[in-house]
């Protein structure tokens, strides 16, 4: 059958690639191997020749499947299901990359893409380790190729194609407008009837989901260097790659650090969680292989200087890609679905997804446990006065929260194994905290003690001779914050309180004591200061989260209906006493948010990116300058009916100011209530849906309404209060103005009541009895709710992340430097 | 026994002792009916919202208050009261999941996690739903 307009080719020329790839990695892995096991050297090379050749192919097969697969979402052709459901033609140019990752598809291909990058640069450099590298990573791609198959073999499908057509997945079987009536099949001009695709979710479409992703996925691929070449090393039984493995380490401890941390800028900026981290089950699951990654650097170090550690090096790296492929499963497989707000859904690749696992970690710990006892040891105690003690120690803290972590985030895996219905603690975030916090103590202490002794021993004068002055600096610092800081966060109690004192002067000792070292230890020898920097951004990520943490504020709390206005405290919902942190905002009414008079002042909607801006005008009360934040809502699209907000900050370099739009409502609909007349005289109070209306007086021609009335006109207004049920009081004058028989009447309203009030005429002027029209309408005002949050000092933490991944890149130069000798053997 | 190992065995117990004391922490997911046993226990509820009966929610009297109907999947139904902005889309979301106690005759809810835009967005169902509406 042909349908009219849809585009074959581009179809059947990413299929041919992405089967081209699953040939050509295979090809390269078993010639890898091959060039491993032989022993002449010519065989070897001819090998390797055609290994290369094949990884050749393998990339070049990726990127035409990627090229693909771009032309495919940039020319919209919608009867790509990968087109069609991920992306539309409203879509801004800078964002066609996010919807390659809002699919798992082009999230496999990102990976497969940076292992194919990863690659070359070790067949530049790997010399004799190449071999055994790069089959390692040539049967990763592999098994990343088959992901992408969409194949079935025996009743089992293979992996998911973004080639499939819209049409054969049964998209447009449901919808009659584009049967065709006389066949019952679809339409063959069906595509003319597809005006758009579905679109790119609203909270991918932001500029950290453009450079989010690859940096991550990054960081997850190059986990696999370390790995290779610790298999390598267990199959070979030479222990020498630890040296060419430590800057391939370093360097993804600073790639997958900084993937982590734009994931928690994204969600700081974007996602309005209300903060960069929520220990959510996929934020952990890429946190955790950071953690035993680093616990394998510092072994590595450790094993490079002294010759111990060597086995907990193979462990730690094996451990970390372990977790990489554990954490692909946890995100893709929908398991986490019931405790993580962000996960992708289940596409049916379970048991793959399971056995991409299995088939690394599995032979990788046979291979580990076989070969145990022939890694070599020192049998001699580590000094308690040297620095591989206390670093190995380090190691072990961060490889052990990392293991408790990663076990609370897998309750869904333990459900699912055992038909258990465990879910979170009922506030999941402290659980995490409560123990994280000791762990922040340690490791903060330990990076600030360790560098100051030296490898194998340290002759105790000198120790303390250098500590001294460091230690006192930060026990100042901290002390002062302790004291100056306001860090008040009692809500958990004193214990979690002072353990966070505590934390405050590990965080600060370490970044004091680092940066003294690299005058007193290193004597101000930048070049190999690379650990020092990368601990002194750690200890600046650690001061941030402390503060920012505990002295988050809360600037819209609401206090409606802690008044004694308000019913019953015992009536159902009624928040006495509890207040919530949802503000309303009427337009262009001053409202009172503790030190700001906050005004919404008006709405934009911006046609090139669809967002509605609200322009929320901050008048700080204690006269220090005020400013405007844009905060912006985008319809939200795939069947979303809402909106999606993205929030708005005013940086300081102390602060940030954060809010955020929760709700808002348009006066869009026809106001068809109509007024209650009723009698009143002066000192009356009258009743309405929220609250009193109080008459205070009657006033002929009041000077202060002057602006109301013109001279030839006698006005008659009432000079009226009302009260809501939450306490507030709110002036109204409605009136009348009359010249000669002609009466004008003057309403006037109560926007944030909804109320209008209407002085329609004297009824008996004896008894000063008149009449009042009163309206409640729910369609009288545009109104937003937000949430407005403070984090100080939020600023420490990226200004440590990038200390840190600096740092990093500072130790990658360093130790990169003393391998730079021979080139390349085979060509 | 050397130091390390000793350390090491602290380390391992102190870890275990965390998890051990981890699952006394833990709470379930129950049913409406099996929720309303275990009053005033803080429970995960798996349910939907059940659009027979009206989601009351007006920014202008009171921000900070939803209330809804849930019903599970076997048809049970209970009033839920939120103290919070009404996430937005939760009448689409085909499945959410209520954290908080049954307290007396409705669910006092803490938190609400839907099943989120981009998680139904690969679901050929919601796909079809889409195509419908359109």
């Amino acid at each position: 059958m042909n349908y009219i307009g849809e585009h074959l080719l581009p179809g059947q020329i990413g299929h041919f690639f992405a089967i081209l790839s699953l040939l050509a990695s295979l090809l390269a892995t078993i010639a890898y191997i091959q060039a491993g096991r032989v022993k002449e050297l010519s065989d070897k090379s001819s090998w390797i020749r055609l290994a290369r050749w094949a990884f050749l192919v393998e990339t070049i097969s990726v990127v035409a499947v990627f090229a693909t697969l771009y032309y495919i979402i940039s020319q919209h052709l919608f009867e790509y299901k990968y087109a069609y459901t991920h992306s539309d033609k409203s879509l801004q140019v800078e964002y066609l990359f996010a919807c390659f990752w809002e699919g798992q598809e082009g999230s496999f291909m990102l990976w497969s893409f940076w292992h194919c990058v990863l690659g070359w640069i070790l067949i530049w450099k790997s010399k004799d380790w190449e071999a055994g590298v790069m089959s390692v990573i040539s049967f990763a791609q592999f098994c990343l190729a088959t992901m992408l198959l969409g194949i079935y073999f025996f009743n089992t499908k293979i992996g998911s194609s973004p080639f499939i057509l819209s049409r054969t997945e049964g998209f447009f079987d449901m919808a009659p407008m584009f049967k065709d009536l006389t066949t019952g099949g679809l339409r063959l001009d069906y595509l003319t009837l597809i005006k758009d695709g579905s679109g790119l979710n609203t909270l991918l479409q932001n500029y950290w989901m453009v450079i989010h992703p690859p940096i991550l996925f990054l960081g997850f691929a190059s986990t696999i260097v370390p790995f290779a070449y610790a298999i390598t090393g267990l199959v070979r039984k030479d222990h020498s790659w630890i040296k060419p493995a430590l800057p391939w380490a370093s360097f993804s401890a600073a790639v997958l650090g900084a993937g982590v941390m734009m994931g928690a800028a994204w969600a700081y900026e974007s996602l309005s969680f209300g903060g960069y981290w929520a220990w959510d089950p996929v934020e952990n699951a890429s946190l955790v292989p950071w953690l035993t990654l680093v616990a394998g650097l510092h072994v590595n170090l450790i094993y490079r200087n002294t010759g111990y550690s060597l086995r907990p090096t193979y462990f730690f790296y094996i451990i970390t890609f372990s977790l990489i492929l554990y954490s692909t499963f946890l995100t893709r497989s929908g398991i986490l679905g019931d405790t993580s707000v962000h996960a992708f859904t289940d596409l049916g690749m379970n048991v793959q997804l399971l056995l991409f696992l299995l088939v690394f970690f599995l032979p990788a710990l046979f291979l580990f446990f076989w070969n145990y006892k022939k890694i070599p040891s020192i049998q001699k105690e580590e000094s308690t006065y040297s620095r591989e003690f206390w670093m190995f120690i380090g190691s072990l803290v961060l490889f052990l929260a990392g293991i408790v972590i990663i076990a609370k985030t897998s309750t869904p895996v333990i459900n699912k194994l055992f038909g258990t219905n465990i879910a979170p603690p009922e506030d999941a975030e402290f659980s995490y905290n409560q123990i994280q916090i000791f762990v922040a103590i340690i490791i903060g202490l330990l990076t600030a003690l360790t560098q100051y002794f030296k490898y194998k021993d340290t002759p105790k004068a000198f120790f303390g001779k250098k500590i001294w002055i460091p230690t006192l600096v930060a026990v100042l610092i901290s002390v002062s914050i302790s004291m100056f800081g306001h860090v008040r966060y009692d809500k958990m109690g004193a214990g979690f309180l002072f353990a966070i004192h505590i934390a405050i002067f590990a965080a600060v000792y370490s970044v004091v004591a680092n940066i003294a070292y690299i005058w007193l230890g290193l004597k101000g020898k930048i070049k190999a200061a690379g650990a020092s920097v990368a601990h002194i951004g750690f200890g600046l990520v650690l001061v941030g989260i402390l503060i920012s943490s505990s002295k988050k504020e809360v600037l819209s709390w609401n206090t409606t209906g802690i008044s004694p206005l308000q019913a019953d405290a015992g009536e159902k919902g009624n928040p006495t006493g509890d207040p919530a942190e949802n503000i309303t905002l009427f337009k262009a009414l001053p409202t009172d948010m503790g030190k700001f008079m906050v005004t919404y002042v008006k709405d934009t909607l911006n046609p090139k990116d669809r967002k509605r801006y609200f322009e929320i005008d901050f008048k700080a009360k204690d006269g220090s300058k005020g400013f405007k934040l844009y905060p912006d809502v985008i319809k939200q699209n795939k069947g979303g009916e809402g909106f999606s907000a993205n929030p708005a900050a005013r940086h300081y370099w102390y602060k940030d100011i954060f809010v955020y739009i929760t709700s808002f409502q348009e006066n869009d609909h026809e106001d068809t209530t109509s007024f209650r007349n009723r009698e009143v005289k002066a000192g009356d109070t009258l009743f309405y849906g929220n609250g009193l209306i109080v008459l205070n007086k009657v006033s002929v021609n009041p000077v202060a309404l002057k602006s109301k009335y013109r001279d030839d006109e006698t006005a008659l207004f009432l000079d009226m209060t009302v009260i809501s049920r939450d306490g507030r009081r709110y002036p109204v004058n409605p009136g009348i103005a009359l010249k000669g028989m002609d009466i004008r009447i003057i309403t006037d309203t109560v926007q944030s009541q909804s109320l209008v009030l209407k002085f329609n005429k004297v009824l008996d002027q004896e008894k000063g009895i008149l009449e009042l029209g009163i309206k409640e309408s729910s369609a009288i005002t545009n109104l937003v709710t937000l949430k407005v949050y403070e984090f100080p000092m939020i600023n420490i933490l990226w200004l440590g992340v990038l200390v840190m991944v600096i740092g990093f890149v500072m130790s990658v130069i360093q130790r990169i430097k003393p391998l730079k000798r021979g080139g390349l053997k085979v060509s | 026994m050397k130091k390390s190992h000793i350390i090491i065995l602290v380390c391992i117990a102190a870890a275990i002792v965390v998890l051990i004391s981890y699952t006394g922490d833990l709470t379930t997911y129950e049913t409406i009916a099996s929720a309303r046993q275990k009053e005033g226990r803080f429970v995960n509820l798996i349910v939907k919202m059940d659009k027979q009966h009206p989601l009351e929610y007006d920014a202008v009297k009171n921000p900070n208050y939803l209330s809804f109907t849930a019903i599970d999947s076997l048809g049970n139904n209970i009033k839920v009261v939120y103290h919070n902005n009404k996430p937005t889309d939760m009448e689409k979301s085909e499945r959410l999941v209520l954290k908080g106690r049954v307290q007396g005759d409705h669910f006092e809810c803490k938190d609400i996690l839907l099943k989120c835009p981009s998680k139904y967005k690969d679901d050929p169902k919601a796909q079809k739903n889409n195509l419908q509406n359109s």
